[in-house]
């Protein structure tokens, strides 16, 4: 039993770091269990987020036509370290007129509900860090607080441009959280129980051993992850949707007045963002750590997590290779005249398909119900406004 | 240990409402509410109420703080003028304060222990919002429904009259 072996090569590693601890008193072995978890989860996202900083610009090079970072070490491989040290011992510039107590408080707090929302998500066969019966709770209760964080960086700042950065990101977290959760929703009911774990559970077997059982494989699954993976986009600020930093507008929105170390605070805070949402997303939708084949469920379980995980964080840094930056009144209509709609439009075709005895039958009647309403809605929000190559009067 | 717990968290949730009536900064004195919500969603941790805790987070912080600070900051610039103590207020809040002490001192529910009960799940609340409290549930959909057209409304644009 190799594989079960590997598959728990974790576990059993922190029973033998708790073994010499076998005397002492329950809270004692509480806390040294909890640390442990804590730093495994902290050094993994930590090494990822190394990682996926250097891949990000490469992949976006190879995108744009260059090379990308290739100076440091084999491939430019060592570009991380490079970065963190001239993080490291850059000049923490603090505006004269910031208000020092919440500019200084803001990126701790970034970090912080990043950090916890990571701690829900199973990585792995009996590899949950944080066990809680609200699971799913918990993680949008902590993302809730980031966007009091972002405002106490735009406020504290004292600065125009920090102020305009906060306001549009609270905007849009507020206008997309609604969505994000109104499709979570749908998989809560039909697993009727709000632990990460019971839903990754309940997306375990196969159909004749090669159609896996995610939430992804029914129609309101497939739809419900691509609203989320949306609203993901937002909730991170990420490119299409990262109009609360715009670079070109309004300098770096709220992180304008922060440097060295603070600003790789925030910087780190959005990736850790950014896994988070893809881990949940992977979960709910992508049947967590379960492998896509039965034949292949003998390499272990968070092979497969960080698999999916990996492969949702491509399609960001995909996104980003490829669209442009939405406007804010195109964010604002697109969230609450269709993703808002649509989201509540899968809460119905989930219950269709449980009542159609979650078959074939149930397969094609939420089909019809998510195609009637897409099809109705894009008549309506049609402007019927005709594209055209833009003329122009006096340049030519 | 459950009650350093709560005598810490007591601290902390003291010293931040404090903190909110005293400040001379508005901004300041609404994050200050923030740490009071927090202790309160501890106190329900504490007391295996997981549910309430998550949603008091959620609310709490999510909207109502988000809301008041938005309010602040949509509203008014920075307030100058030192302003000292307000007797009057103190007075009346020590003798509201007083007053309900001498009440819940006074009950004889205080010398009721609670008897131990199995932690609620989640499934639990849901099974009785479902079928013993629908209809309080239903009249709190509706009246947040009416407080949702009414905010739609007073918000909406006028057409201007054509002459």
């Amino acid at each position: 039993m190799s594989g079960a072996f590997l598959d728990q090569i974790f576990l059993r590693a922190k029973e033998w770091l708790l073994s010499p601890l076998a005397g002492a008193p329950d809270w004692l072995i509480q806390i040294v269990s909890s640390l442990i978890n804590i730093s495994g989860v902290l050094g993994v996202f930590l090494t990822l987020f190394a990682a996926i900083s250097v891949l990000e610009r490469k992949i976006l090079g190879r995108m744009q036509n260059r090379y990308g970072p290739n100076r440091v070490g084999p491939f430019g491989l060592f570009q991380p370290v490079a970065d963190g040290i001239k993080m490291l011992i850059k000049e923490d510039v603090v505006p004269a007129r910031a208000d020092k107590v919440v500019h200084f408080l803001a990126p701790i707090l970034v970090a912080a509900t990043a950090i916890l929302a990571l701690g829900v998500i199973p990585y792995g066969r009996n590899m949950t860090p944080f066990t809680i019966d609200g699971g799913i709770l918990f993680f949008f209760a902590v993302g809730s607080t980031t966007e009091l964080a972002v405002f106490m960086a735009g406020w504290g700042s004292n600065n125009k441009f920090s102020m305009l950065g906060a306001m549009r990101a609270i905007a849009q977290m507020v206008s997309y959280e609604l969505p994000l959760i109104l499709t979570t929703l749908p998989v809560v009911m039909i697993v009727g129980a709000l632990s990460p774990d019971a839903i990754v559970a309940a997306q375990g077997g196969y159909s004749f051993g090669v159609l896996p059982h995610w939430f992804v494989t029914t129609p309101w699954g497939a739809a419900a992850f691509i609203l989320f993976f949306i609203s993901g986009l937002v909730e991170s600020n990420r490119t299409p949707f990262d109009v609360p930093e715009g670079e070109s507008e309004i300098v770096a929105g709220h992180m304008t007045e922060y440097s060295g170390f603070k600003y790789a605070t925030f910087f780190m805070a959005e990736y850790f963002g950014m896994f988070a949402i893809s881990g949940l997303a992977v979960t709910l939708f992508l049947g967590g750590w379960h492998s896509p084949i039965a034949a292949l469920n003998f390499i272990p379980s968070y092979f497969w997590f960080f698999l999916k995980l990996s492969a949702l964080l491509f399609v960001y840094i995909w996104v980003r290779g490829t669209l442009p930056r939405t406007r804010v009144d195109q964010i604002m209509n697109f969230a609450w005249k269709f993703m808002l709609p649509m989201a509540f439009t899968l809460i119905v075709a989930a219950a269709v398909w449980h009542y159609q005895g979650r078959g074939l039958a149930g397969w094609l009647w939420s089909l019809a119900v998510i195609a009637i309403v897409y099809f109705a809605l894009s008549r309506l929000l049609d402007t019927r406004k005709k594209f055209a190559p833009r003329t122009y009067r006096f340049a030519e | 240990m459950n009650s350093v717990a709560f005598l810490v968290i007591a601290i902390i949730t003291l010293s931040g409402a404090l903190a909110a009536a005293a400040l001379p900064k508005l901004i300041h004195a609404a994050l200050s509410l923030v740490i009071v919500f927090v202790g309160v969603a501890a106190y329900f941790f504490l007391l295996g109420a997981e549910f309430v805790g998550l949603v008091q987070v959620f609310v709490y912080i999510g909207a109502v703080a988000v809301l008041i600070v938005f309010t602040i900051l949509l509203t008014r610039r920075e307030l100058t003028g030192d302003r000292g103590i307000n007797w009057g207020g103190a007075i009346v809040a020590l003798a509201v304060f007083g007053g309900l002490l001498w009440t819940i001192l006074k009950t004889k529910s205080l010398a009721i222990r609670a008897p131990q009960i199995e932690p609620l799940t989640v499934k639990r609340i849901g099974e009785v919002l479902m079928t013993n409290y629908v209809w309080p549930l239903q009249c709190v959909g509706l009246v947040l429904t009416a407080a949702l057209i009414g905010a739609l409304i007073l918000v909406m644009e006028e057409k201007r009259e054509e002459r």
